[in-house]
Protein backbone atom coordinates (compact mmCIF):
# COMPACT_ATOMS: atom_id res chain seq x y z
CA UNK A 1 0.00 0.00 0.00
CA UNK A 2 2.87 2.35 0.87
CA UNK A 3 4.49 1.45 -2.44
CA UNK A 4 1.27 2.15 -4.29
CA UNK A 5 0.92 5.47 -2.45
CA UNK A 6 4.28 6.73 -3.62
CA UNK A 7 3.72 5.52 -7.13
CA UNK A 8 0.35 7.13 -7.63
CA UNK A 9 -1.46 9.02 -4.88
CA UNK A 10 -4.71 9.40 -6.74
CA UNK A 11 -5.02 5.73 -7.67
CA UNK A 12 -4.24 4.71 -4.11
CA UNK A 13 -6.87 7.06 -2.79
CA UNK A 14 -9.46 5.55 -5.14
CA UNK A 15 -8.45 2.08 -3.97
CA UNK A 16 -8.85 2.99 -0.29
CA UNK A 17 -12.18 4.70 -0.91
CA UNK A 18 -13.43 1.61 -2.74
CA UNK A 19 -12.24 -0.58 0.11
CA UNK A 20 -14.03 1.55 2.72
CA UNK A 21 -17.25 1.57 0.73
CA UNK A 22 -17.24 -2.21 0.24
CA UNK A 23 -16.47 -2.77 3.90
CA UNK A 24 -19.17 -0.52 5.29
CA UNK A 25 -21.84 -1.98 3.01
CA UNK A 26 -20.96 -5.49 4.13
CA UNK A 27 -20.61 -4.81 7.85
CA UNK A 28 -24.29 -5.00 8.92
CA UNK A 29 -24.77 -8.44 7.34
CA UNK A 30 -21.54 -9.82 8.68
CA UNK A 31 -22.27 -8.59 12.22
CA UNK A 32 -25.69 -10.27 12.11
CA UNK A 33 -24.15 -13.53 10.88
CA UNK A 34 -21.56 -13.50 13.67
CA UNK A 35 -24.17 -13.03 16.38
CA UNK A 36 -26.50 -15.66 14.93
CA UNK A 37 -23.68 -18.18 14.89
CA UNK A 38 -22.67 -17.18 18.40
CA UNK A 39 -26.19 -17.88 19.67
CA UNK A 40 -26.45 -21.23 17.85
CA UNK A 41 -23.09 -22.53 19.05
CA UNK A 42 -23.78 -21.49 22.63
CA UNK A 43 -27.06 -23.42 22.65
CA UNK A 44 -25.55 -26.57 21.09
CA UNK A 45 -22.89 -27.92 23.45
CA UNK A 46 -19.88 -29.95 22.19
CA UNK A 47 -21.24 -33.00 24.06
CA UNK A 48 -24.50 -32.82 22.14
CA UNK A 49 -22.58 -32.53 18.90
CA UNK A 50 -20.31 -35.51 19.49
CA UNK A 51 -23.26 -37.67 20.64
CA UNK A 52 -25.08 -36.91 17.40
CA UNK A 53 -22.16 -37.70 15.12
CA UNK A 54 -20.50 -40.65 16.86
CA UNK A 55 -18.64 -43.37 14.97
CA UNK A 56 -21.69 -45.64 15.20
CA UNK A 57 -24.15 -43.01 14.02
CA UNK A 58 -23.84 -44.11 10.36
CA UNK A 59 -25.66 -42.31 7.55
CA UNK A 60 -27.83 -40.43 10.06
CA UNK A 61 -24.74 -39.03 11.75
CA UNK A 62 -23.30 -38.12 8.36
CA UNK A 63 -26.50 -36.28 7.45
CA UNK A 64 -26.40 -34.41 10.79
CA UNK A 65 -22.74 -33.54 10.21
CA UNK A 66 -23.44 -32.31 6.66
CA UNK A 67 -26.25 -30.06 7.88
CA UNK A 68 -24.31 -28.83 10.91
CA UNK A 69 -21.26 -28.03 8.78
CA UNK A 70 -23.38 -26.23 6.19
CA UNK A 71 -25.17 -23.92 8.60
CA UNK A 72 -22.40 -23.12 11.06
CA UNK A 73 -19.54 -20.75 10.60
CA UNK A 74 -16.38 -21.49 12.53
CA UNK A 75 -12.98 -19.85 11.91
CA UNK A 76 -10.96 -22.25 9.77
CA UNK A 77 -8.05 -22.46 12.17
CA UNK A 78 -10.52 -23.70 14.81
CA UNK A 79 -12.13 -26.19 12.42
CA UNK A 80 -9.44 -28.87 12.49
CA UNK A 81 -8.58 -28.75 16.19
CA UNK A 82 -12.34 -29.04 16.76
CA UNK A 83 -12.54 -31.95 14.29
CA UNK A 84 -9.66 -33.70 16.04
CA UNK A 85 -11.27 -33.08 19.44
CA UNK A 86 -14.57 -34.53 18.22
CA UNK A 87 -12.73 -37.59 16.85
CA UNK A 88 -11.19 -38.13 20.28
CA UNK A 89 -14.64 -37.82 21.82
CA UNK A 90 -15.79 -40.73 19.66
CA UNK A 91 -16.99 -39.11 16.46
CA UNK A 92 -16.46 -41.12 13.25
CA UNK A 93 -14.01 -40.20 10.48
CA UNK A 94 -16.75 -40.03 7.85
CA UNK A 95 -18.89 -37.78 10.06
CA UNK A 96 -15.94 -35.48 10.71
CA UNK A 97 -15.12 -35.42 6.97
CA UNK A 98 -18.71 -34.39 6.27
CA UNK A 99 -18.55 -31.75 8.99
CA UNK A 100 -15.24 -30.08 8.13
CA UNK A 101 -15.71 -30.14 4.35
CA UNK A 102 -19.15 -28.53 4.46
CA UNK A 103 -17.95 -26.16 7.15
CA UNK A 104 -15.37 -24.76 4.76
CA UNK A 105 -17.24 -25.01 1.45
CA UNK A 106 -20.98 -24.61 2.10
CA UNK A 107 -22.31 -21.42 3.63
CA UNK A 108 -26.02 -21.29 4.32
CA UNK A 109 -25.54 -18.43 6.78
CA UNK A 110 -23.48 -16.42 4.34
CA UNK A 111 -25.83 -17.11 1.42
CA UNK A 112 -27.37 -13.59 1.57
CA UNK A 113 -23.89 -12.09 1.25
CA UNK A 114 -23.00 -14.49 -1.57
CA UNK A 115 -26.19 -13.56 -3.45
CA UNK A 116 -25.21 -9.93 -3.07
CA UNK A 117 -21.93 -10.61 -4.85
CA UNK A 118 -23.20 -13.08 -7.46
CA UNK A 119 -26.90 -13.67 -7.98
CA UNK A 120 -29.38 -16.10 -6.46
CA UNK A 121 -28.99 -18.68 -9.24
CA UNK A 122 -25.20 -18.87 -9.11
CA UNK A 123 -24.94 -18.70 -5.34
CA UNK A 124 -27.48 -21.48 -4.79
CA UNK A 125 -25.94 -23.71 -7.47
CA UNK A 126 -22.46 -23.17 -6.07
CA UNK A 127 -23.58 -24.19 -2.59
CA UNK A 128 -25.38 -27.27 -3.92
CA UNK A 129 -22.30 -28.31 -5.88
CA UNK A 130 -20.11 -27.74 -2.80
CA UNK A 131 -22.48 -29.96 -0.80
CA UNK A 132 -22.22 -32.67 -3.49
CA UNK A 133 -18.40 -32.51 -3.42
CA UNK A 134 -18.51 -32.82 0.38
CA UNK A 135 -20.78 -35.87 0.12
CA UNK A 136 -18.46 -37.54 -2.40
CA UNK A 137 -15.47 -36.81 -0.16
CA UNK A 138 -17.34 -38.22 2.86
CA UNK A 139 -18.20 -41.43 1.01
CA UNK A 140 -14.57 -41.89 -0.06
CA UNK A 141 -13.38 -41.38 3.53
CA UNK A 142 -16.04 -43.81 4.73
CA UNK A 143 -14.74 -46.49 2.39
CA UNK A 144 -11.02 -45.83 2.92
CA UNK A 145 -10.58 -44.93 6.58
CA UNK B 1 -38.82 17.41 0.81
CA UNK B 2 -36.31 19.22 2.96
CA UNK B 3 -35.91 16.25 5.24
CA UNK B 4 -35.39 14.01 2.22
CA UNK B 5 -32.60 16.19 1.02
CA UNK B 6 -31.09 16.09 4.45
CA UNK B 7 -31.15 12.32 4.38
CA UNK B 8 -29.36 12.21 1.06
CA UNK B 9 -26.68 14.57 2.23
CA UNK B 10 -26.09 12.94 5.55
CA UNK B 11 -27.21 9.35 6.14
CA UNK B 12 -29.15 9.93 9.33
CA UNK B 13 -29.85 7.77 12.30
CA UNK B 14 -32.94 6.21 10.71
CA UNK B 15 -31.06 4.78 7.71
CA UNK B 16 -28.35 3.48 10.01
CA UNK B 17 -31.02 1.84 12.16
CA UNK B 18 -32.55 0.24 9.10
CA UNK B 19 -29.22 -1.10 7.87
CA UNK B 20 -28.36 -2.58 11.23
CA UNK B 21 -31.85 -3.76 12.22
CA UNK B 22 -30.96 -7.48 12.14
CA UNK B 23 -27.70 -6.91 14.01
CA UNK B 24 -29.52 -4.91 16.70
CA UNK B 25 -32.29 -7.52 16.92
CA UNK B 26 -29.78 -10.32 17.42
CA UNK B 27 -27.89 -8.32 20.04
CA UNK B 28 -31.20 -8.01 21.92
CA UNK B 29 -31.71 -11.80 21.59
CA UNK B 30 -28.27 -12.39 23.15
CA UNK B 31 -29.18 -9.99 25.97
CA UNK B 32 -32.49 -11.84 26.49
CA UNK B 33 -30.66 -15.19 26.62
CA UNK B 34 -28.23 -13.75 29.15
CA UNK B 35 -31.06 -12.80 31.50
CA UNK B 36 -32.70 -16.24 31.26
CA UNK B 37 -29.54 -18.35 31.28
CA UNK B 38 -26.37 -16.59 32.31
CA UNK B 39 -23.78 -19.13 31.08
CA UNK B 40 -25.35 -19.69 27.66
CA UNK B 41 -25.73 -15.93 27.19
CA UNK B 42 -22.11 -15.30 28.15
CA UNK B 43 -20.97 -18.02 25.76
CA UNK B 44 -23.10 -16.67 22.91
CA UNK B 45 -21.62 -13.24 23.53
CA UNK B 46 -18.07 -14.62 23.71
CA UNK B 47 -18.36 -16.61 20.48
CA UNK B 48 -19.91 -13.64 18.66
CA UNK B 49 -17.12 -11.35 19.84
CA UNK B 50 -14.31 -13.75 18.87
CA UNK B 51 -15.87 -14.39 15.44
CA UNK B 52 -16.31 -10.67 14.89
CA UNK B 53 -12.70 -10.06 15.93
CA UNK B 54 -11.49 -12.62 13.39
CA UNK B 55 -13.65 -11.01 10.72
CA UNK B 56 -12.41 -7.52 11.55
CA UNK B 57 -8.81 -8.66 11.31
CA UNK B 58 -9.33 -10.33 7.92
CA UNK B 59 -11.80 -8.26 5.94
CA UNK B 60 -10.20 -4.78 5.88
CA UNK B 61 -6.82 -6.02 4.53
CA UNK B 62 -8.65 -8.05 1.89
CA UNK B 63 -10.74 -5.08 0.84
CA UNK B 64 -7.66 -2.86 0.62
CA UNK B 65 -5.86 -5.53 -1.42
CA UNK B 66 -8.88 -5.87 -3.71
CA UNK B 67 -9.09 -2.08 -4.05
CA UNK B 68 -5.41 -1.84 -4.97
CA UNK B 69 -5.59 -4.74 -7.45
CA UNK B 70 -8.66 -3.10 -8.93
CA UNK B 71 -6.83 0.11 -9.77
CA UNK B 72 -3.48 -1.45 -10.68
CA UNK B 73 -4.25 -4.67 -12.57
CA UNK B 74 -5.62 -3.92 -16.03
CA UNK B 75 -8.64 -5.83 -17.27
CA UNK B 76 -6.64 -7.15 -20.21
CA UNK B 77 -4.25 -9.00 -17.91
CA UNK B 78 -7.08 -10.88 -16.19
CA UNK B 79 -8.77 -11.60 -19.50
CA UNK B 80 -5.49 -13.03 -20.81
CA UNK B 81 -4.67 -15.11 -17.72
CA UNK B 82 -8.12 -16.14 -16.49
CA UNK B 83 -10.52 -15.20 -19.26
CA UNK B 84 -12.65 -17.19 -21.66
CA UNK B 85 -9.69 -18.37 -23.77
CA UNK B 86 -7.02 -18.73 -21.10
CA UNK B 87 -7.37 -22.54 -20.95
CA UNK B 88 -5.05 -24.38 -18.55
CA UNK B 89 -3.49 -21.12 -17.49
CA UNK B 90 -6.83 -20.01 -16.05
CA UNK B 91 -7.18 -23.24 -14.07
CA UNK B 92 -3.65 -22.88 -12.71
CA UNK B 93 -4.30 -19.24 -11.81
CA UNK B 94 -7.44 -20.26 -9.90
CA UNK B 95 -5.44 -22.98 -8.12
CA UNK B 96 -2.69 -20.53 -7.22
CA UNK B 97 -5.00 -17.72 -6.07
CA UNK B 98 -7.21 -20.07 -4.06
CA UNK B 99 -4.29 -21.81 -2.35
CA UNK B 100 -2.47 -18.62 -1.46
CA UNK B 101 -5.50 -17.46 0.47
CA UNK B 102 -6.26 -17.30 4.16
CA UNK B 103 -9.58 -16.91 5.87
CA UNK B 104 -13.13 -18.16 5.57
CA UNK B 105 -14.99 -18.32 2.29
CA UNK B 106 -16.88 -15.05 2.73
CA UNK B 107 -13.54 -13.26 2.53
CA UNK B 108 -13.18 -14.69 -0.99
CA UNK B 109 -16.41 -13.13 -2.29
CA UNK B 110 -15.00 -9.59 -2.71
CA UNK B 111 -12.16 -11.15 -4.72
CA UNK B 112 -14.60 -13.02 -6.96
CA UNK B 113 -16.46 -9.76 -7.55
CA UNK B 114 -13.18 -8.20 -8.64
CA UNK B 115 -12.46 -11.14 -10.97
CA UNK B 116 -15.95 -10.81 -12.46
CA UNK B 117 -15.40 -7.11 -12.99
CA UNK B 118 -12.18 -7.90 -14.85
CA UNK B 119 -13.94 -10.51 -16.98
CA UNK B 120 -12.40 -13.71 -15.73
CA UNK B 121 -14.18 -16.86 -16.88
CA UNK B 122 -17.06 -17.85 -14.56
CA UNK B 123 -16.00 -21.52 -14.35
CA UNK B 124 -12.54 -20.48 -13.15
CA UNK B 125 -13.99 -18.07 -10.60
CA UNK B 126 -16.18 -20.84 -9.19
CA UNK B 127 -13.20 -23.21 -9.21
CA UNK B 128 -11.22 -20.57 -7.33
CA UNK B 129 -13.89 -20.67 -4.59
CA UNK B 130 -13.68 -24.47 -4.57
CA UNK B 131 -9.88 -24.35 -4.17
CA UNK B 132 -10.24 -21.72 -1.45
CA UNK B 133 -12.53 -24.03 0.50
CA UNK B 134 -10.31 -27.12 0.08
CA UNK B 135 -6.59 -26.48 -0.12
CA UNK B 136 -5.69 -23.01 1.06
CA UNK B 137 -2.13 -23.51 2.24
CA UNK B 138 -2.10 -22.27 5.86
CA UNK B 139 -5.17 -24.35 6.66
CA UNK B 140 -3.79 -27.34 4.75
CA UNK B 141 -0.91 -27.50 7.25
CA UNK B 142 -3.43 -27.41 10.09
CA UNK B 143 -5.43 -30.17 8.46
CA UNK B 144 -2.37 -32.41 8.06
CA UNK B 145 -1.26 -31.95 11.67
CA UNK B 146 -4.71 -32.53 13.16
CA UNK B 147 -6.39 -34.98 10.79
CA UNK B 148 -3.39 -36.77 9.31
CA UNK B 149 -1.81 -36.87 5.87
CA UNK B 150 -4.13 -39.55 4.47
CA UNK B 151 -7.30 -37.65 5.35
CA UNK B 152 -5.89 -34.41 3.91
CA UNK B 153 -4.63 -36.06 0.73
CA UNK B 154 -8.03 -37.65 0.09
CA UNK B 155 -9.70 -34.28 0.76
CA UNK B 156 -7.60 -32.56 -1.89
CA UNK B 157 -7.61 -35.46 -4.36
CA UNK B 158 -11.40 -35.76 -4.26
CA UNK B 159 -12.26 -32.10 -3.75
CA UNK B 160 -10.23 -30.37 -6.46
CA UNK B 161 -11.25 -32.43 -9.54
CA UNK B 162 -14.92 -32.45 -8.55
CA UNK B 163 -14.95 -28.73 -7.83
CA UNK B 164 -13.47 -28.15 -11.30
CA UNK B 165 -16.04 -30.46 -12.88
CA UNK B 166 -18.99 -28.79 -11.10
CA UNK B 167 -17.64 -25.30 -11.90
CA UNK B 168 -17.73 -26.13 -15.60
CA UNK B 169 -21.18 -27.74 -15.29
CA UNK B 170 -22.61 -24.68 -13.51
CA UNK B 171 -21.20 -22.42 -16.19
CA UNK B 172 -22.66 -24.60 -18.95
CA UNK B 173 -26.17 -24.91 -17.50
CA UNK B 174 -26.38 -21.22 -16.73
CA UNK B 175 -28.43 -19.27 -19.29
CA UNK B 176 -26.37 -16.85 -21.35
CA UNK B 177 -28.30 -13.74 -20.24
CA UNK B 178 -28.07 -14.70 -16.59
CA UNK B 179 -24.29 -14.99 -16.88
CA UNK B 180 -24.08 -11.69 -18.73
CA UNK B 181 -26.12 -9.94 -16.02
CA UNK B 182 -23.70 -11.32 -13.43
CA UNK B 183 -20.79 -9.58 -15.13
CA UNK B 184 -22.76 -6.39 -15.59
CA UNK B 185 -23.78 -6.35 -11.92
CA UNK B 186 -20.15 -6.71 -10.86
CA UNK B 187 -19.14 -3.87 -13.15
CA UNK B 188 -21.87 -1.51 -12.04
CA UNK B 189 -21.82 -1.78 -8.29
CA UNK B 190 -19.34 -2.40 -5.57
CA UNK B 191 -21.27 -4.53 -3.13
Amino acid sequence: MVFSFFKDRKKTKIAILKACKSFSSLLPEVLSIMMFVGISLAILSPETISRLIGAESGPFGIAVALIAGSVTLIPSFVTFPLGAALLKDGAGYAQIAAFVSTLMAVGVMTLPVEIKYFNRYTAVLRNISALLVSIIFTVVIWRLM
Amino acid sequence: MISNENNAMNPGISTMLKKYRFAIGLALVIAAIYFTNRSVGTEAFGISVSNTKEMLSLLPPVFILVGLLDVWVPKETIIRDMGEDSGWKGILMALFLGSAAAGPLYVAFPITALLLRKRARLAYILFFLGVWSTTKLPILLYEISYMGLKFTAIHAAVGLPFFLLFSIIIEKVMPEDSRESLYRKAEMELP
